[in-house]
């Protein structure tokens, strides 16, 4: 396997939504198989950020992005690129958890199929090994029939991480994946990164300092649109380099 | 201060319990006045077509005057066939304009679309029936099923259009999110993920349109023109169960009258029974996407 799948180089990124100065000179690099968490106040841009690297803001009107964002080398934001396969290279997990109105198996088959997997073998291998991977097989392997809807919410957020991987991405993007879990559902899914860490580049945005403590390997802190630090997790929360960093960390505002 | 405040509250206490009570009266009068208009409709119309509501009634044709018996056989079939050509109209159209004006359209011109679809609501079901003559009858120079099946297939296109469009506009936009993030191109979340997602209130939509053009007459009066026998294609005058209850009622005849009463009772039956296949199914659907 090709060992650079999975990197990230953002280079001098301005993001503008319409004459706001959304992210500002961001520049900063994923390694693969590497968790980067991002943190800072409500409002300084890490969403943003995050959907950067899938383009999920091509959905809103009137952005606009300068700079430079490479995925393995190749800028997502060249006039020539396919955002349909961009984004099956770079999944995504949402704040809310979001199953599609069909069934358990169907939800994670529907990726495959949009691609023109029909071979029920095949889907039904995925099916099971993409739920296994997602730590949900044992609670669902007998009701796959059944709407992902009656599942519960920290339930329906491994499905959607299960779907997420089904279509083997390189990256996975998760936008406050535990924000609306308890914290049962939220350390499930965190020791869950940890086993994904071993195929995927996860890029995690969270509110929960605690969370991006535990989980990361590299921890960023955004704040007005700015990166002020990004930096080794555990130097990041023992020894910042950056006084408001450390103030925010220690909880003098935010 | 504070006990003029307290002595004018004290002073009003009565007042405001009595008209308190006085509102909740009068707010239940209008709810009951409701069911009071449809029952009594609902019982005139059973005891006088009661009596002709039998078997024959809806295995048998017309019987000339003064015979009696007969039924409205080629009617009933009249009425379904129509509204499932209106269905064939009216449905792609109003749902395609629907989702386009939710999912594609700019908001300008979705303004605009939609208000069409409010004044096209507004227009007199008579005036789509010369509509549909001119278009459809005078080229193919014959009243016909089709030309009555497309006016009324026009009619509900604006109906189905505003609740799509509604109802589809509703589905979380995190679930297209989701599935844009998955690497599924925009149209295939469209047909497979939105749609789906709004399909019960498109449906109750499409229901309710199909309920309100069951009944109308005045579309049909210049195009399906009505048929006493069975007609052997779409391209001829069509039986349907309006015209022939507006035409018995006008007769003089009150072995015709009894038979229009009980055409109406028919065709009441029969929005009924589609609106509450149209319930049921949406209940299953949605008992099934809750895991009940």
């Amino acid at each position: 396997m090709d060992i650079t799948r999975g990197s990230i180089q953002v280079k001098d990124l301005n993001f503008y939504y319409g004459a706001q100065h959304m992210l500002k000179n961001v520049s900063m690099t994923v390694e693969p198989n590497e968790i980067v968490a991002m943190i800072g106040p409500s409002g300084c841009g890490k969403s943003t950020l995050i959907r950067v690297f899938n383009r999920m803001n091509d959905l809103i009107p009137q952005t606009r992005v300068e700079g430079e964002v490479l995925v393995d080398g190749n800028n997502i934001y060249d006039k020539n690129v396919d955002v349909v396969s961009l984004r099956r290279k770079v999944g995504m997990v949402f704040q809310k958890s979001t199953p599609f109105p069909k069934s358990i198996f169907e939800n994670i088959a529907y990726g495959l199929k949009i691609v023109g997997i029909k071979d029920f073998h095949i889907l039904s291998e995925t099916v099971e090994k993409s739920l296994r991977r997602a730590a949900l097989w044992d609670e669902v392997k007998d009701h796959l029939g059944k709407s992902a809807m009656s599942l519960s919410g920290g339930q329906q957020q491994r499905l959607c991480i299960a779907r997420a991987i089904a279509v083997d991405p390189d990256i996975i993007l998760m936008d406050e994946p535990c924000s609306a879990l308890d914290p049962i559902a939220t350390a499930r899914i965190e020791e869950l990164m940890g086993t994904l860490k071993e195929e995927y580049t996860i890029v995690i945005v969270t509110h929960n300092m605690q969370q991006a403590a535990r989980v990361s390997d590299k921890t960023a802190f955004l704040m007005h649109g700015k990166i002020i630090e990004f930096s080794k997790t555990t130097d990041f929360f023992t020894n910042p380099s950056n006084k408001i960093t450390e103030d925010y960390i220690t909880g003098r505002f935010g | 201060m504070k006990n003029i405040i307290h002595a004018s509250f004290e002073r009003t206490r009565s007042r405001r319990a009595i008209w308190d009570k006085v509102m909740v009266y009068v707010l239940s009068l209008c709810a009951i006045g409701i069911l009071f208009i449809l029952f009594n409709v609902l019982t005139h119309l059973f005891i006088q077509g009661m009596a002709s509501l039998n078997f024959d009634f809806f295995t048998h044709l017309p019987k000339p005057v003064g015979e009696k018996g007969g039924g409205m056989a080629n009617a009933i079939a009249g009425t379904l066939t129509l509204l499932g050509l209106a269905i064939c109209v009216g449905v792609p159209i109003g749902l395609g304009s629907g989702v386009y004006l939710s999912e594609y359209a700019d908001l300008k011109f979705a303004h605009v679309v939609r208000f069409m679809a409010d004044v096209m609501n507004g227009i007199p079901s008579i005036v789509y029936g010369i509509f549909a003559y001119i278009v459809c009858v005078l080229p193919m120079k014959s009243f016909s099923a089709l030309s009555g099946g497309f006016a009324l297939g026009i009619m509900m296109i604006p109906m189905i259009t505003r609740t799509s469009e509604q109802f589809v506009r509703m589905v979380p936009p995190q679930l297209r999110e989701a599935a844009l993030a998955l690497g599924v191109p925009k149209w295939r979340v469209t047909l497979d993920i939105v749609i789906p997602a709004a399909l019960a209130g498109i449906t109750t939509g499409v229901m309710v349109s199909l309920a309100r053009v069951a009944g109308e007459t005045a579309p049909l009066l210049f195009t399906a023109f009505g048929n006493h026998y069975w007609q052997r294609s779409l391209t001829e005058p069509i039986a349907a169960l309006p015209l022939q209850v507006f035409s018995y009622a006008i007769s003089p005849f009150d072995d015709w009258h009894r038979q229009a009463w009980a055409g109406a009772i028919v065709l009441i039956l029969m929005v009924l029974m589609i609106n509450g296949w149209a319930q049921f199914y949406v209940m299953r659907h949605n008992r099934w996407s809750s895991g009940k």
